[in-house]
């Protein structure tokens, strides 16, 4: 992000698009369309919405900016530290445009990130970069990308600022709250836009907290959220927490959009660094040891973990670790089968009996 | 007096005890599409098998109908319900399975009877009555006499898919090598049971409960051959639920 914006490309961001079509409801009238050329039901449910509203020719950016369809790419980025169907993602509006795509991809499932990682991802980004020059005739800026990586760096702490806030009993705001500010930190990082609208979130959360007011009135339990978000059910299930007087405080997914290793002086490194270290790409024991430092951190009675049907990046759960959680640490938890956003894997029964028989558990302890 | 109101997927039952716990009486519906409507007639009718009248009782519905009975003090859900009825008759750490109509449920309880975690089948039929329903009807077998007609089987044969359609595909296969429906019967049974098996470890007691164990006592035959050890059987597996919200309304 921070070297295209240092490029002065604009960016665009389809992951933010298929969130944005899920969130509305209309992914299942996407999905469909891209199973039926060829991209499975049981991949990433981000690209097959994203796909099948491209070749749809629909988008709800219409009615809210007139966008009227995907702009026409000059050059498509992608770092596989999320996984690889964002590759394959990319590369369909790759061939569909005839634009190159341009790929970080960095080692996987690290336990540490070591110097030696961080050097082998500092060269793919020069590698792009330099591609990148051939591609637009110009040298990067380096006092541009400093400064983008400076801007990223204070989007980073407003937004860590913004959800710590939730370590505070009761808490001022909930996963959901998370879900809808965190567009920012991902679209917008390496823009003075993302700062400023951080600025006055984190302001509104201290005022929040000053005054002593709660996200959910009477909070009773303190759950943390580990997966992906259910685009589609997002009101749905904030209803349902408040009316159980549970407040969803915080998740490896909002909280791990906090890149604070980034330095404007060593711009490369850095990024690589901190792109590289992310949850999601790290071994089972960090990402257990990241999971049980936030539960202290923000005093959670408990873990909801969602298994994103289509997105095993994202979902935690089918390695063993919720019997660990519960059988090392005695830490209660409940796995929710669903999806972010293919609905057609989701039971809106199943999930809400399974959430209200967790909090009587809760209760009865 | 204390009922519990247990709205199931398949059936409704109702059940209602005196203040030592004793039943008093009971009733089962099908449930079909009034929830409302099927929870007021078991409930009159487990109230005048008692000899009661409406006053003084407090209800606790649970099962996933339970918001639709607005006559109730309070709502629990089957997962709280089953564990309480399981806990009254073995008070000790359980593992409880409840085979219902829609979906099947794994619970650990503590010695206290306090639950250390649950889990329900995954989004799929399999395991489940609803399993056994469209199986029956595959097999042009009544459900009624499935148990039965598995008790005269001498040899179990394996069925293995996961999946309800892929189930009823593999049964097809095996009506053609002509093996016998008794033993087929059996081996669907034995998917259940194998199904249960892969949700969570069944350690310590076991208590196997709810409607579809009630209807088809093979079940416990097959747990038990799977384990190697008793399964334990609660007086009316059917009204576990129904009997735990009961409890509950005394609370």
């Amino acid at each position: 992000m921070e070297v295209l914006v240092a490029f002065g490309f604009k960016v665009y961001f389809p992951e933010n698009h298929s969130a944005l079509i899920g969130a509305r409801k209309i992914a299942d009238d996407y999905i469909p369309v891209a199973n039926a050329v060829g991209y499975s039901p049981e991949i990433c449910s981000y690209l097959t919405s994203d796909i099948g509203a491209y070749l749809r020719n629909e988008t709800p950016l219409k009615d809210a900016y007139g966008v009227s369809s995907i702009p026409k790419p000059d050059v498509l980025a992608v770092n596989t530290n999320q996984c690889r169907d964002l590759y394959e993602w990319f590369s369909f509006f790759g061939r569909r445009f005839d634009a190159p795509v341009f790929s970080i991809h960095p080692p996987k499932y690290l336990d540490e990130v070591e110097e030696h990682h961080v050097d082998d991802v500092a060269v793919q980004y020069e590698d792009m970069i330099a591609q990148l020059e051939k591609i637009t005739g110009e040298r990067l800026d380096e006092a541009k990308l400093k400064e983008a990586v400076a801007l990223s760096l204070e989007a980073t702490e407003l937004w860590k600022g913004f959800l710590d806030t939730a370590v505070h009993v009761p808490s001022p705001l909930t996963f959901f709250d998370g879900t809808i500010h965190m567009a920012p930190i991902v679209v917008m990082r390496g823009l003075q836009v993302a700062v400023d609208y951080y600025k006055q979130l984190k302001a509104e959360m201290d005022e929040r907290l000053e005054n002593g007011i709660a996200a959910v009135d009477d909070e009773r339990f303190r759950i943390y959220w580990e997966g992906m978000p259910v685009w589609g059910r997002l009101r749905k299930l904030s209803e349902q927490f408040v009316d159980l007087r549970t407040c969803l405080v915080a998740s490896t997914y909002c909280n791990s959009w906090v890149f604070d290793d980034m330095t404007p002086d060593d711009p490369i490194r850095s990024m690589a660094l901190a792109y590289t270290k992310v949850f999601v790409n790290r071994s089972e024991p960090a990402k257990e040891r990241y999971i049980l430092d936030e539960i202290k951190r923000f005093k959670a009675d408990g873990i909801i973990f969602h298994d994103a049907r289509t997105c095993p990046a994202n979902s935690n759960a089918s390695y063993g670790m919720p019997a660990r959680m519960m059988e090392d640490h005695g830490i209660p938890t409940l796995t929710l089968d669903g999806d972010l956003n293919d609905l057609r894997c989701w039971s809106d029964e199943q999930a809400t009996t399974n959430i209200e028989a967790f909090i009587e558990q809760l209760e009865e302890r | 007096m204390f009922a519990g109101i247990d709205v199931g997927a398949s059936a409704t039952k109702c059940m209602i005890i005196d203040e030592g716990k004793n039943e008093l009486s009971s009733a089962v519906k099908r449930t079909g599409m009034s929830l409302r409507k099927v929870a007021d007639e078991v409930y009159k009718e487990a109230l005048s098998g008692a000899g009661l009248e409406l006053d003084g009782i407090k209800v606790v519905a649970t099962g996933f109908g339970r918001k639709n009975v607005d006559f109730a003090d309070s709502i629990r859900t089957e997962i709280s319900c089953h564990c309480k009825g399981c806990y009254h008759h073995f008070p000790r750490a359980l593992t409880i399975v409840d085979i219902g109509g829609q979906d099947t449920k794994l619970i650990r309880t503590n010695v206290e009877g306090k639950i250390i975690d649950f889990k329900m089948n995954r989004k799929c039929a399999a395991g489940t009555g609803a399993f056994l329903e469209e199986i029956a009807r595959r097999m042009d077998v009544p459900l009624e006499e499935m148990n039965g007609i598995a008790l005269s089987s001498e040899r179990e044969i394996e069925i293995g898919s996961y999946c309800t359609v892929f189930t009823a595909t593999e049964i097809l296969s095996k009506i053609r090598e002509g093996e016998k429906q008794e033993d087929i019967v059996r081996g669907v049974f034995g998917s259940v049971i194998k199904r249960i098996q892969e949700m969570n470890p069944l350690i310590g007691d076991v208590v196997l409960t709810g409607g579809v164990v009630a209807h088809n006592e093979i079940l416990f035959d097959l747990l038990e051959e799977a384990l190697g050890r008793e399964v334990l059987k609660p007086p009316k597996p059917q009204f576990t639920g129904a009997f735990g919200a009961a409890l509950y309304a005394m609370m």
